[in-house]
């Protein structure tokens, strides 16, 4: 019997010392790049997403700070159910600390709430709807580049000041596109626009001529892109065609990335106002870690998404090094109370609603004689400063915020 | 009509017929194939974006332009299907349709992962040529030159299919030769040959669908994966192996399809898989098939 005392008392004891040194867990940190690898979004989150939390982990110095870090990534293929999955299994079996990137608002939005459940921690950059500090805020979760709620008020409200009074949606069928199209009406309509209609795709359509004669039936100025990646290249390419620009109506891209100026080539896409985080060519800084970028990458220069990854992952290394745990919940509350500093979005805060907090730029695509050559494809219009550029604080209805 | 005007509506019963076009040339290819080969060819939808890439090569690479692509491009395509029939596929024809299906899917997943690799996601430019560019106000709708120029090309296309088929010596050997390919040999017809080469055809049919589709949508790596199972569905509900079948109803489908876009458009790409259920339901053998 003392012997059976003396072994659990030893047992605790072990048990004990354990928690108190290790507590990176099995003493290693591990980052999930968790988005599309083969559809429509590849291009702007995919494998560059991966490049960047790599050149994130080297740029931490982890290694000489003796932190083992490892990267793994995984396909979504823009199902909600199968990304769920993956989340689960890496968090469950496989010892995952951290999900990074997740375009695709519908498989963000339940990744999102497993890593509230497991208590680990999310670092989005690929995703847009802005429910994410709202109403499915999390402290477990934070919002990196952009959101639906930043797009619309840098873009709607540029447009709707010069004269685009009345606009008609095509949106995508799913979580992002209802979130773009419901952000942005509210920036029409507070300015005294009006939406005329709207028409609601699924996702990954390839002709987009019948939406694009009703649109055109509508005759509405405006006609607001809540959609992205191949659904809204092939809108604008198409739109060209069926002659809605030479007929009076606008085209708003509601988000546009490089890559889809890249795809679209400059004939198609110049003169497109569209709202982004980030651009590669903005000062030194940039334009350094993005050439590193592109030789890892094929070519293709950074997104902002791809940028958001690199800094959110390093914003999150410095956290863990800073509290020696890689605890989700802590790392976060550490990472909202740190003031957040890198090379590509520069100086920033973290609110605790888990908005990341930065300028946003309005850009407008180049035409093709102003362009130096390829990637050189955008002019700034203006900056939209930090304090302006998301939604207030207390309007996003987050539950963690006390009114 | 439920509050649709009815000149919205012609626009949309032709912008249905032209997107159906690209259906009826696609089922057209893989029910030739079928037919005469017994092949279910999954790797038809990443030879229709060989097809494509195929012009944007020509183009980016010889100068050469539209019209070119649309006599090489098929050509081209056709021949590396023609060797992938000699060095794989033939040894098939004696098994279960199952393992045509599984080799040509593989290929496909390979075919589109390496273009993938190579050419990223987000697709290549191509413009319309020149002389199709612009287009003209018919009063109830804009058509492009160039949707004109497709739905023309398309049916002229198939209908020569069809005549050559159906209708013609060479045809009738054809024909012959997947009935009882032991007695035609007997008359003196090189039937292997006869079918590499239909096998060259049908690969062909897609790749010109591809440089067809090449200005309209992007030239992307993925443009044939989301097609390709849309085609399958109208083939199945044609009816397998029906040459006019495959025609008529990759036409009809893409109206439907067009009308779901403006009454139910979250729907669109769903209503064609529930009218191939309840064609599968009511006639197995599809609309224009004939029950073994």
């Amino acid at each position: 019997m003392v012997s059976k005392g003396m072994l659990a008392l030893a047992t605790a004891l072990v048990l004990l010392a354990g928690t108190a040194h290790a507590q990176i867990s099995d003493g290693m940190v591990k980052i999930g790049v968790l988005n599309d690898q083969s559809s429509l979004y590849a291009d702007l989150t995919g494998q560059g997403s991966v490049v960047a939390a790599r050149m994130a982990v080297e740029d931490s110095g982890a290694d000489k700070k003796g932190l083992k870090v490892e990267i793994i990534f995984a396909d979504h293929q823009n199902k909600a159910d199968l990304g769920s999955g993956i989340a689960r299994k890496w968090y469950e079996a496989e010892n995952v600390d951290v999900i990074a990137d997740v375009p695709n608002s519908a498989v963000a939005l339940a990744v999102n709430q497993i890593t509230r459940d497991m208590k680990k921690a999310f670092l989005v950059s690929g995703a847009a709807s802005s429910d994410l500090t709202g109403k499915a805020c999390s402290p477990n979760t934070i919002h990196w580049t952009y959101d639906t709620w930043a797009l619309a008020n840098g873009t709607a409200n540029a447009i709707v000041k010069t004269g685009g009074s009345t606009w008609f949606f095509l949106t995508a069928d799913y979580a992002f596109g209802h979130a773009l199209e419901r952000d942005v009406e509210a920036v029409v309509v507070a300015n005294g626009g009006k939406v005329l209609g709207r028409v609601r795709h699924p996702l990954n359509t390839a002709d987009f001529s019948s939406f694009l004669l009703q649109a055109q039936a509508s005759k509405a100025k405006i006609i607001g892109l809540a959609n992205a990646g191949g659904d809204t290249t092939n809108s604008i390419k198409q739109a060209a065609e069926f002659g809605i620009v030479k007929g009076g109506q606008n085209l708003a891209g509601l988000l546009v990335f490089l890559t889809d100026v890249h795809g679209l080539g400059l004939q198609t896409a110049q003169g497109l106002i569209f709202t982004e985080a980030f651009y590669w060519d903005a000062n030194d800084k940039t334009r350094a870690w993005s050439k590193k970028f592109a030789e890892r990458n094929r070519g293709i220069h950074p997104t902002m998404i791809h940028a958001g990854v690199y800094a959110s992952v390093l914003h999150y290394l410095k956290a863990v090094d800073a509290l020696k745990s890689d605890d989700g919940g802590k790392v976060v509350e550490k990472m909202k109370a740190t003031p957040t500093d890198d090379p590509l979005f520069g100086k920033g805060t973290i609110r605790p609603d888990g908005r990341k907090i930065h300028d946003m730029y309005l850009f407008e695509v180049k035409k093709p004689a102003e362009s130096k050559g390829p990637w050189d494809y955008y002019t700034l219009r203006t900056t939209i400063p930090a304090a302006e550029a998301f939604r207030p604080l207390d309007k996003g209805d987050c539950p963690l915020i006390k009114k | 009509m439920f509050g649709v005007a009815p000149q919205a509506l012609f626009g949309q019963l032709l912008i249905g017929l032209i997107n159906g076009s690209f259906y009826a040339l696609l089922s057209l290819g893989l029910a030739v194939i079928f037919g005469l080969l017994n092949i279910i060819n999954f790797a038809h939808g990443a030879q229709y974006m060989m097809g494509a890439f195929a012009a944007w090569f020509l183009l980016q690479h010889a100068g050469l332009g539209y019209w070119w692509a649309l006599l090489i491009a098929p050509v081209a395509v056709g021949l590396f299907g023609i060797v992938l029939e000699r060095t794989m596929l033939k040894r098939l024809y004696h098994l279960d349709h199952l393992y045509g299906l599984l080799l040509t899917f593989g290929l496909a997943l390979i075919i589109q992962g390496l273009f993938r690799n190579e050419f990223g996601s987000s697709g290549l430019p191509y413009a319309i040529p020149p002389q199709l560019q612009g287009g003209r106000n018919l009063g109830f709708m804009f058509l492009p030159n160039y949707r004109a120029w497709v739905v023309v090309f398309s049916i002229v296309t198939c209908l020569a299919t069809w005549y050559v088929i159906e209708r013609t010596k060479l045809g009738s050997y054809l024909r012959a030769a997947t009935e009882n390919p032991t007695l035609v040999r007997a008359f003196g017809i090189n039937v292997p040959r006869m079918i590499t080469l239909t096998y060259g055809f049908g690969v062909a049919l897609a790749a010109l669908a591809g440089v067809l589709a090449a200005p309209i949508y992007q030239v992307s790596p993925l443009m044939g994966a989301d097609l390709i199972i849309v085609v399958f569905a109208v083939v199945v509900i044609g009816g397998m192996g029906s040459i006019m079948g495959s025609i008529v109803t990759g036409f009809g489908l893409g109206v439907v399809e067009g009308l779901t876009k403006v009454f139910y458009p979250e729907a669109s790409n769903t209503v064609i898989f529930v009218i191939m259920a309840l064609v599968l339901l009511v006639r197995p053998a599809g609309l224009f098939g004939q029950a073994h």
